[in-house]
């Protein structure tokens, strides 16, 4: 020791500070390093047969063999959520809510194991696990041990969506746990979960905690395998629910598993999350919070900072800053607790990294690394920052999911925000000035689900987490994630003709001629009304409209995909101007709606009843629909956000309400008026924009109501109406880009085609297919389709001078 | 004579000669709190150091060591405790049982009030410690002006190294640089060829973004340490304002080349906070800038913690305090 402490003493060099591993694994040779599957509180043998490998990333060392779950394996696991759903479903909410508070307990009491089990099987540094991870955890489950208590209460007439299948990814082993499991069994979820094949641990010790408090057999099930796992769990037929958290690959593969299965689905996927540094910020803070942003957790993260957009003036100040702090960062074993990043989760993912880098040095962007070298055995990339690159890039674009960094500049924040949304992902977003007019106004206009100001990657139970576009849809944490495992039990069917069900067919000319009329009547043509202007078809063929005694009550265009292409485009140059009016402005609107619908009641009534034949009927559609023009004109100034309650007092986090964007209502047969009018106007009370495809089959009240949106200040583009084939219509609005949400009242097959074609962009889909009473607001208007017409910014603001 | 060529060691080549007052660029300084909070909060947990590497770190700091009495009560007796303290701050056999000569370690500077100055300097002679004297209207500098620069001009024919000066807050809370930074070039006048450490009072300034640009107009008018605390402030040197001002010491290196010390002072009484204060330092700066030449900590009962400390680490027994001569 003393010739060391000399030479130390001159060098001041940091030196190893192990955390001891020896616990983790006696509790890995106590089990034979050799698990099994966790169905019914059970620790059973997969029925496969088969086993996988776990290793250490840092060491390469073999630290357990896990089963493969094969399909009699999922079978059961499924049979056994699904028999333990009806007692736990009601269970009272206080008993609930002692199970998720005992399992926040019991996370604390194994703190530590669990984080040194977790850096073990993902080479995630043992600082992280045992001082973000596994608090987050505990914290989870606190917090929702208090919506298990309240359910009833904070959401009456809510119901349990039933079995849930969650797949959670390898980078956070055991939050992803915590993330799913904790709101599931607050809502009265059964659930099946499949961890990662690369990091079953801590989920299976997980599974001996759940046995400690005592859950209910079949409460949680956890079944290991790879994707041919998963796979089995999504196309479950007794899984009511899909929650998924991976890439965007496979999100897309799930979504189109799940069509037309009527399974709801969240899925949480990838990001290229911008991270902002404006000309005013605290720069040597901001250095620190791309530390934070890219090199958290080897850059393993979905909200992961990767693109580092520099105002111009300030980029190579701020470049060499940056520079100087990553060659201060430390890599090397996980274990150490001085160190700033570990291993690469696995083989594969450091060799996508590598090549990545590859195509970025051939497209021609300049590499930067610090002087030191990672070590070499174990799985070790170091910080690595890219300049010279361009939104072209392909590193601009791809989500790398490792230590990478891009960097590119802009010159006004206007170019800030465009650089930052030119990305199919939406997951999170950075913003560093100390200008909070600056700070807020760049948060708004960002397409991301959540932004953090001068700050980064802070998560918290009572915030919700979720992405914009292609990082998909739903919230984990908060009243928000809550909604994702609620429904509403036992809607009444409609009282009145079918909603869905087969349509005639009505292109075949009249059977009898109209009859001649001493003065024949002046031609109508209805038309498409595309931004703001009635236009004739692309390709003039018409589709006849009958009255139900088999009388021709007019005609319609048949719409194709240039009339959809031509409308989303309307829609999609409206939405900026409309989702910036105000919401009293937009009320304004709907009640003058109200006003010049209810001027011409008479009229809409008999063109409703000359299609339908139920005069009486047509009557109190239309005052039905005045009602709801004015209840949705009443919401638009009154569907609030939030301000979430999270860990940090003096952090400010703003849950805002933002429209969808473009959404696309196809709307029901029934109530040619009204079924319009209750989707068009939460989507335009919400600031979305609206391509409608009305009832095909009485299309001619919708035709007749664009004379009322032309005079009722409904800018152009803001309403949008395409007559045609219901089901062709769909299919391209849910197949195009440009849509940000379908919402589809028609037939099963329709539904699962317009599912199917939706994970093109992983546009936002509500589809129903059973007949709703439109007439009874109970189940026809409010909150939940006030909640399709938005989504969730949860937007971080620390404060304190 | 003998005590300067040992002091030689400890004298940083140059003094920081300062800059013109450049307004400009002291309104530029942003520090974002929580930002520097969080990197505050996260620093100490990303860095440690363990066995032999502690040891050193802890022996470090002790050669960092401002070891200071500023009480009502002192006089020539516990002064002359104190450097006997100073010369030989941790026992010879624990020294030894390190491999490390006894002669090796020593504190950087004893630190008294004025009066006490020719006591520390008789007790120190012929010694490679400096002599360090608070001026300038210590602790609040709440005297008239003339009273302080007098203070700094005596204290410097009294034979002090080094001078540890408070600046008026007053000019910060007004923002008023000029005013500021005119007081500390009078001080640096004043001062002659001593150390002139200022201290910012950092407990009695609202933000941390004044910290920042007290710290930056101190070292522009010729500062040759910025200095947290007096140890008299309710709320003495915290991890976070340290951080703006090793910052800000960074900033002006790169942008004069003159390196300015920094030295953390009120409040640290424990190992463990030595340890952090010496990994921020050695993070933000780098190892060169960990050296008595540019990092000092100021304090009194830590001595005997990193004693302590010192002394667990080679014997395996946790020690107590009556184990350890007194300062």
């Amino acid at each position: 020791m003393s010739t060391r402490v000399r030479d130390l003493l001159e060098t001041l060099d940091y030196g190893p500070a192990p955390e001891d591993p020896r616990p983790a694994l006696r509790w890995l040779d106590a089990r034979q390093r050799r698990f099994h599957l966790f169905i019914g509180n059970e620790w059973t043998e997969p029925r496969s047969g088969e086993w996988f490998e776990t290793r250490n990333p840092a060491t390469g060392e073999l630290l357990a063999h896990v089963p493969q779950a094969g399909p009699e394996d999922v079978e059961r696991a499924v049979r056994a959520a699904r028999e333990a759903l009806p007692t736990w479903s009601r269970t009272p909410d206080h008993v609930r809510a002692r199970y998720l508070y005992a399992i926040a307990r019991q996370v604390q009491k194994h703190a530590r194991l669990l984080a040194v089990l977790e850096t073990l099987d993902n080479g995630k540094p043992i600082r992280e696990s045992r001082d973000i991870d596994v608090p987050l955890v505990s914290r989870h489950f606190y917090h929702h041990a208090g919506w298990a208590q309240l359910r009833s209460s904070a959401f009456p007439g809510y119901a349990p969506v039933g079995v849930v299948g969650q797949i959670i990814p390898w980078n956070f082993p055991l939050l992803m746990v915590a993330w799913k499991v904790a709101p599931a069994l607050a809502a009265g979820c059964t659930v099946v979960l499949k961890p990662a094949e690369f990091t079953p641990l801590t989920a299976l010790a997980f599974c001996e905690l759940l046995l400690e408090v005592g859950l209910p057999p079949g409460v949680v099930n956890v079944v290991t395998g790879d994707g041919r796992t998963g796979e089995l769990l999504v196309q479950h037929p007794e899984v009511d629910k899909i929650a998924f958290t991976g890439s965007t690959e496979v999100g897309r593969r799930i979504r189109q598993l799940t069509a037309g299965t009527g399974k709801r689905l969240s899925l949480e996927l990838g990001g290229k999350s911008p991270f902002l540094v404006f000309e005013d910020a605290d720069l040597d803070g901001a250095v620190e919070g791309v530390v934070d942003a890219i090199w958290f957790n080897q850059g393993q993260v979905c909200c992961a900072g990767s693109r580092l957009l520099l105002q111009q003036s300030v980029a190579d100040r701020f470049l060499e800053r940056l520079r100087a702090r990553m060659e201060t960062l430390r890599v090397g074993d996980p274990m150490d607790k001085a160190v700033d990043m570990g291993a690469i989760v696995a083989p594969v993912q450091l060799e996508r990294i590598r090549q990545l880098c590859e195509v970025g040095l051939a497209e021609g962007a300049r590499i930067w690394q610090p002087s030191w070298a990672v070590p070499r055995d174990g799985l070790f990339f170091p910080p690595t920052l890219f300049t010279e690159v361009s939104p072209a890039s392909t590193l601009a674009q791809v989500e790398i999911f490792g230590p990478v960094l891009v960097s590119m500049t802009f010159r006004s924040p206007t170019e800030a925000v465009a650089l930052a949304n030119n990305t199919r992902y939406g997951l999170a977003a950075s913003v560093w000035t100390e200008n909070l007019n600056l700070a807020l106004d760049v948060a708004r206009r960002l397409q991301a689900g959540t932004v953090w100001v001068n700050c980064t990657n802070l998560f918290d139970a009572a915030s919700g987490f979720g992405g914009y576009r292609e990082s998909g849809f739903g919230r984990e944490g908060g009243r928000e994630g809550m909604w994702e495992y609620l429904q509403r039990p036992g809607k009444p069917l409609a009282a009145w003709p079918a909603g869905g069900g087969s349509v005639p067919e009505t292109d075949l000319p009249p059977a009898s001629p109209p009859q001649p009329a001493a003065l024949p009547a002046v031609d109508r043509t209805p038309k498409m009304y595309v931004g703001g202007r009635q236009v004739r078809p692309d390709a003039p063929y018409v589709r006849f409209v009958y009255g139900p005694d088999g009388r021709l009550v007019g005609e319609v265009g048949e719409g194709n995909r240039k009339d959809v292409r031509n409308a989303v485009e309307a829609a999609r140059s409206a939405l900026p101007g409309w989702a910036g009016t105000s919401a009293h402005a937009r009320a304004q609107v709907l009640y003058y709606l109200a006003e010049n619908l209810e001027a011409r009641a008479a009229e809409f009534a008999a063109r409703i009843a000359a299609m339908t034949g139920e005069s009486a009927l047509a009557q109190r559609e239309v005052q039905a629909t005045v009602q709801r023009l004015f209840s949705y004109a009443a919401w638009a100034d009154k569907f609030d956000g939030a301000v979430h309650s999270t860990a940090d007092p003096r952090c400010l986090v703003l849950a805002l309400h933002e429209p969808v964007g473009v959404v696309a209502a196809v709307c029901p047969d029934a109530f040619p008026l009204l079924g319009l009018v209750s989707l068009v106007a939460p989507a335009v009370a919400s600031g979305n924009t609206v391509v409608a495809v009305p009832s095909q089959r009485h299309p001619l009240a919708a035709t007749d109501f664009y004379q009322v949106l032309d005079t009722s200040d409904v800018p152009a583009g803001v309403v949008n109406i395409v007559t045609g084939d219901r089901d062709t219509l769909a299919l391209v609005l849910a197949q195009h880009d440009d849509v940000d949400a379908v919402w589809y009242f028609g037939t099963r097959e329709g539904a699962a085609a317009v599912e199917r074609a939706s994970a093109g962009n992983l546009k936002r889909t509500w589809t129903d297919t059973e007949p709703r009473d439109w007439l009874d607001p109970a189940w026809a208007e409010g909150d939940e389709f006030l909640r399709q017409a938005t989504q969730v910014k949860n937007v971080w603001i620390p404060h304190g001078e | 004579m003998a005590t300067t060529v040992s002091k030689v060691v400890h004298t940083p080549a140059v003094h920081n000669p300062g800059t013109d007052l450049d307004l400009a660029w002291v309104a530029s300084v942003r520090v974002n709190r929580s930002a520097a909070e969080r990197r505050a909060q996260t620093l100490p947990a990303r860095r440690t150091v363990k066995r032999e590497w502690q040891v050193a770190w802890l022996l470090r700091a002790v050669r960092c060591l401002d070891l200071t009495t500023l009480s009502g009560d002192d006089t020539p007796s516990n002064v002359r405790r104190l450097a006997a303290k100073a010369r030989q701050p941790v026992r010879p056999d624990i020294l030894k049982g390190f491999g490390v000569e006894p002669h090796e370690v020593h504190v950087a500077a004893v630190c008294v009030y004025p009066n006490l100055l020719p006591a520390a300097r008789e007790a120190l002679a012929g010694c490679a410690v400096r002599v360090a004297s608070v001026a300038a209207g210590f602790p609040a500098a709440q005297t008239p002006f003339r009273v302080r620069l007098l203070e700094v001009e005596e204290a410097a024919r009294a034979g002090a190294d080094e001078v540890d000066v408070v600046v008026s807050r007053a000019h910060v809370l007004w923002g008023d640089w000029r005013a500021l930074y005119e007081e500390v070039r009078a001080f640096r006048e004043a001062a002659g060829s001593c150390h002139l450490k200022t201290i910012l009072g950092t407990g009695e300034l609202p933000t941390l973004r004044h910290v920042a640009q007290a710290a930056l107009v101190c070292m522009m008018a010729g500062a040759d340490f910025v200095k947290t605390s007096t140890g008299k402030e309710a709320v003495n040197a915290t991890l976070p304002v340290g951080l703006v001002m090793v910052r800000q010491v960074r900033d002006y290196h790169a942008r004069t080349g003159y390196r300015v010390g920094f030295k953390p002072a009120g409040g640290i009484r424990t190992a463990k906070q030595a340890l952090e204060w010496l990994a921020l330092v050695r993070e933000e700066l780098g190892e060169s800038w960990t050296r008595p030449e540019t990092f000092r900590i100021g304090a009194s009962s830590l001595l005997t913690d990193l004693e302590r400390q010192l002394s667990y680490h080679l014997t395996g027994r946790y020690s107590a305090a009556h184990h350890h001569p007194m300062p």
